[in-house]
């Protein structure tokens, strides 16, 4: 079994007028099923809407299923004893970078989980030096976030999640407010810390070039998971995802529409290199 | 405008005050407001004037930094100033109709302002050398006692420091929200009292929309990193008295003592 675990997972915004009347049923998630394995990079994409914030925000229970279970470690998300193992474990980044950040120092933010969770005065500064250096930010750790840039807050929400020790990272929309600079600079932060920390890395985002290096992608549209499987099966099947509203990279599409044209280019290509390698092949071939 | 305002900002050099407890800094400010007030003849005023300058000069933050923090004050100075200077009864030496204006006017007056000055000089000396961090945490622990009739301290103390996080990510998103709706011809400089507090409704909603997002925000993120309150919290930095903060208390007790003494004279 793996770290996390939902069956048949539902969860439904209701909105209710002043008597307490529904009025409105939003069905955020409809009947997900999955299973991520300890240690894997796992990437879920979707357009807006499509209910993979809402998927994100179950995984450490801050909403619980209105119908179904999701386990994180093998503890059910809606027993209440669980609340604070879970989110202990399973450390949250979000969008803003600026909304996230509680103190006006970047090493006491760093120090805000862990003294919560009542660890003693000299293993946080452990924690801290280790965590911060793990996101190679140890140089600002006197430094206020306001004056950081946005990639850089980013990185340091990551620190503030890693200092409390988790097995994994639910990151919802990370990159979504920073510059093409600063995502590549997340996106490689989250990479390091996946491969040497061995952290479960769950990646939440609609950019197709993030998700290239993960070990599993799911596709969520309408609140339903609708397509999963490696990167490379995923965007093998250009036409489907274009159903359901999402890019794929740019590469991928230009090697999707030659072999629509009649070249014989292979499916699934992800990197500039592989498309590289895949023309000269073909070059070759008809000399 | 907003950011022409010295008092308040920590001024960040490295100083024996700066390095003092902020529990002493506290304690020491409320004291020496308090002394401005109980002395009743001039030594008084040499006595706290002296103390005030040489802690200044202690602190190495510039005497002119720190007096262009009066400037946002002048308006109070001269206020009260004026109410001391026609409203003090004594021996007369000017009469126009009603306005009289005594011996013993003009002397509290200048007093009075200079007592102010004191005041607002001592104050902001302790938020120049004092990290609005810092001064928090010295504020909760000294509050500790209130808890017993509960008090939320721990509380207090987090949403000011929160406050103090966000104060200038507010400023940043005011200036971008008044240029874009000037931008779109919104006026925000001419007209009278009403039309202009009229044109800040266009600046003020968004502002507080965006306010209540970030503070939804903010309190998942706390959450989702297991905030549950002060108790069972450690802190990375926790406040612990040095010999030098036993000094200044010393110091601090020396100063009062002076003061009762030529009280007395």
């Amino acid at each position: 079994m793996g770290i996390i675990k939902a069956k048949n997972l539902l969860f439904e915004y209701i909105r209710r007028d002043e008597d307490g009347n529904v009025e409105s049923i939003n069905r955020a998630i409809d009947d997900v099923t999955l299973d991520v394995k300890k240690g894997d990079f796992v990437a879920v994409l979707g357009h807006n809407g499509s209910g993979k914030s809402t998927l994100a925000k179950h995984i450490n229970a801050l909403l619980v299923p209105t119908e179904g279970t999701l386990w994180f470690k093998d503890m059910n998300t809606t027993e209440e004893d669980n609340l604070w193992l879970i989110r202990q474990s399973a450390g949250m980044v979000f969008q803003n970078p600026d909304n996230q950040i509680v103190a006006s120092v970047v090493e006491e933010d760093v120090a805000f989980g862990p003294e919560n969770l009542g660890v003693p005065t000299k293993d946080i500064w452990t924690r801290v030096e280790e965590s911060l250096n793990a996101v190679g930010m140890m140089e600002y750790r006197g430094h206020s976030p306001n004056k950081l840039s946005g990639g850089q807050k980013q990185r340091i929400a990551i620190a503030g999640i890693m200092a409390m020790k988790p097995e994994c990272i639910v990151l919802d929309e990370p990159t979504a407010m920073l510059d093409p600079n600063g995502r590549k600079e997340v996106i490689r932060t989250v990479k390091e810390l996946n491969k040497n920390e061995k952290v479960t890395v769950i990646l939440i985002t609609h950019y197709m070039e993030e998700v290239i290096y993960a070990d599993k992608v799911y596709v969520m549209d309408d609140g339903k998971v609708v397509m999963e499987g490696s990167p490379r099966e995923i965007f093998s099947n250009v036409e489907e995802l274009k159903k359901y509203r999402l890019d794929v990279p740019q590469v991928t599409e230009l090697a999707y529409e030659l072999k629509k044209s009649g070249l014989a280019i292979p499916d699934g290509i992800l990197t500039t290199h592989e498309f590289v390698d895949a023309i000269q092949k073909l070059r070759q071939q008809s000399w | 405008m907003i950011r022409d305002i010295t008092i308040g900002q920590y001024y960040p050099v490295d100083s024996l005050l700066h390095r003092l407890d902020p529990r002493v800094k506290l304690i020491g400010t409320i004291l020496y407001i308090i002394s401005l007030f109980a002395f009743s003849n001039y030594y008084g005023y040499i006595i706290a004037a002296a103390f005030l300058f040489t802690v200044i000069k202690i602190s190495k933050v510039p005497l002119k930094f720190i007096l262009k923090g009066l400037k946002a004050v002048i308006v109070l100075f001269i206020f009260t100033a004026t109410f001391n200077l026609f409203l003090t009864p004594g021996k007369i030496i000017y009469e126009l109709g009603f306005i009289k204006i005594t011996i013993e006017g003009i002397i509290t007056a200048v007093l009075m302002t200079i007592r102010l000055t004191f005041l607002i000089l001592g104050s902001s000396l302790m938020t120049f050398t004092t990290t609005p961090n810092n001064l928090t945490d010295g504020l909760e622990s000294l509050m500790k006692p209130l808890n017993k009739i509960k008090v939320p301290v721990h509380e207090i103390s987090m949403m000011m420091s929160i406050a103090l996080r966000f104060i200038p990510i507010l400023m940043e998103e005011t200036d971008k929200i008044m240029k874009a709706q000037m931008a779109r011809g919104a006026d925000f400089e001419t007209g009278g009292l009403v039309k202009r507090a009229k044109s800040l409704i266009p600046l003020l909603v968004p502002l507080f929309v965006s306010a209540f997002r970030r503070a939804n925000d903010l309190a998942m993120a706390m959450e989702a990193r297991c905030y549950r309150g002060g108790e069972g919290r450690t802190k990375m930095k926790p406040l612990k008295y040095k010999g030098r903060d036993l000094a200044a208390f010393l110091v601090l007790v020396l100063y009062i003592t002076v003061l009762v003494v030529i009280n007395r004279v």
